[in-house]
């Protein structure tokens, strides 16, 4: 396969890009992914690239150990070493990193219970079930038929949970 | 209200009543809460911890559902008190370390606890009796909105509430529900349900949480995730594996009636004869004996004792408990002495 952008070299890197919630293929060679991922992240900032195959290994490393919350001044780096966030703007600052650290401690990295009552326009009481369920039919109602099996695995995986607690012990 | 009057007194938690309390002592929900752009505690100045203490404070003396706590600061209590409220399930063992900026509020019924700097700027509880951690959540939702109306929180929409450590992000919600379960230790089946436990990704913890071991037969479960549900979601699961767990422990003790009543009926009745007679009692082998105790009143066979007054016991013949008591120092050995004439006295009615 070749490169999606010169044409010439052999695609070894293969990436999703999501813009306006279209899903985009790109296979690239290393040498133009590494400038498409230089322009994306001065253009938008990195969280575009979901699931950012494998040109993760080269972007990252020079840079997390730069990055300092400039609200507190804690940096990535020491939040590594201590394990604690030094306020809630860090999670701002760290959001690229955080994203892949919530996934992981938790399976999910959407928040989905209440919000303070002040900002929150009344409380907001839709639960992750009802939530993916009113998605579901936006989906299907625009015909939007890849979104919204996506959207049925997500469910399904989330009633199987629920039946494993009950079954369990 | 002071620290010694709760001596006199019985937490919630403790009264023996409630849904299921034949297994479940006590169902408690915690909520983590920081101030919008203050560095977290650990991370804080001096003169920023000094002042987010004060801020705390004052929201929670003009909210509605917490202006009547009463808020001790942890630099203005001895290593009894501090004690003393970690025993009494009121604060965590990491509170009582390092007084610096941080402080106590507590209403007199100890159903509601706010711990001000301790990982978080607010931790706050609400413990309920028996199995019931909804009503403890319609509590405690009810005191975080009051709070809100008071207070700027660290929140996200994506995120969620935002906490010094990312385990607590989301709901900042842990819901833990403290557990008797001798009878499946007795038959050997509590391994493979703890296993169960950890591996649908609850906690379990001992008596007196964090890195305690399970003395006694008590074991308290909680959640770990608190991102990706909703607080309903999140209890409702948790309810699904503590109803499991009951059942179970309710087939045990049942299996051990009918297999072999006199063996266990005899273990009931020499825990409860050396409870009565001892003179000189540890700690460790109260919690133990009281827990035989305990399932002898469960299960019917020791009609006049009550499960309040066993409840209570587990409480004051802890060491800060029988110092508050004497109203002295004592060192261990005093207290074995103090402890056996305390039980001694409160079983022989
Ligand atoms: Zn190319
Ligand atoms: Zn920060």
């Amino acid at each position: 396969m070749l490169c999606d952008i010169c044409g010439k070299n052999s695609a070894t890197v293969h990436l999703t890009e999501i813009i306006d919630n279209q899903m985009n293929e790109l296979h690239l060679c290393e040498e133009c992914a590494r400038q498409k991922n230089a322009e994306m992240e001065h253009k938008f900032g990195s969280d575009l690239l979901a699931g950012m195959a494998e040109t993760e290994k080269f972007a990252k490393e020079k840079e997390t150990v730069s990055v300092i919350c400039p609200n507190c001044g804690l940096s990535y780096t020491n939040f590594k070493k201590i394990g604690r966030l030094g306020c809630g703007e860090c999670y701002i600052a760290f959001k690229k990193y955080l994203i892949l650290l919530l996934k992981r401690i938790h399976g999910s990295a959407q928040h989905v219970g209440k919000v303070p009552r002040k900002t929150g326009v009344a409380l907001k009481k839709k639960t992750l079930l009802q939530d993916l369920g009113d998605k579901l039919q936006a989906a299907i109602k625009v015909e939007d038929f890849e979104e919204a099996a996506r959207i049925r695995d997500r469910i399904r995986e989330i009633e199987r949970k629920k039946q494993n607690i009950e079954r369990i012990a | 209200m002071q620290l010694d009057d709760l001596l006199n007194h019985s937490s919630e938690w403790l009264k023996g009543t409630g849904p299921n309390s034949d297994v479940v002592i006590s169902s408690r929900i915690r909520l983590a809460r920081n101030l919008n752009k203050v560095a977290f505690p650990h991370w804080a100045s001096k003169k920023q911890g000094e002042r987010t203490l004060q801020i705390i404070q004052e929201a929670i003396l003009r909210a509605d559902y917490t202006k009547k706590t009463i808020i001790f600061k942890l630099a203005d209590l001895d290593s009894v008190d501090k004690q003393f409220l970690v025993e009494r399930h009121l604060m965590s063992l990491e509170h009582a370390q390092k007084p610096n900026h941080k402080a106590i509020a507590i209403d007199n019924e100890e159903i509601i606890s706010i711990m001000i700097n301790e990982e978080d700027h607010i931790r706050m509880q609400v413990m309920q009796s028996g199995f019931n951690l909804f009503e403890a959540w319609n509590i405690i939702n009810r005191i975080d909105d009051s709070l809100a109306l008071e207070l700027s929180f660290a929140f996200l929409p994506e995120w969620g509430y935002l906490t010094a450590c990312p385990t607590n992000t989301g709901t900042g919600m842990r819901g833990s529900v403290m557990l008797h379960l001798p009878a499946l230790v007795m038959t050997r089946q509590i391994d493979r349900v703890l296993a169960a436990v950890a591996k649908l990704s609850f906690a379990t913890r001992g008596l007196y949480g964090e890195g305690t071991q399970a003395a006694g037969n008590f074991f308290q479960i909680s959640n770990q995730i608190s991102l990706g549900l909703s607080e309903d979601e999140n209890i409702d699961n948790i309810n699904g594996l503590i109803r499991q767990i009951i059942e179970q422990e309710h087939q045990a003790r049942e299996a051990l009636l009918s297999r072999n009543r006199p063996a266990l009926e005899d273990r009931i009745n020499r825990s409860l004869g050396i409870l009565k007679t001892a003179r000189i009692i540890s700690s460790q082998e109260t919690i133990e004996l009281l827990s035989m105790v305990r399932v002898g009143c469960d299960i019917g066979m020791l009609k006049d004792i009550d499960r309040r007054t066993i409840n209570e016991l587990f409480i004051v013949t802890q060491p800060a408990h029988l110092q508050k008591i004497e109203r002295k120092k004592l060192l261990s050995e005093e207290r074995d002495i103090k402890r056996a004439e305390i039980i001694r006295s409160r079983l022989s009615l």
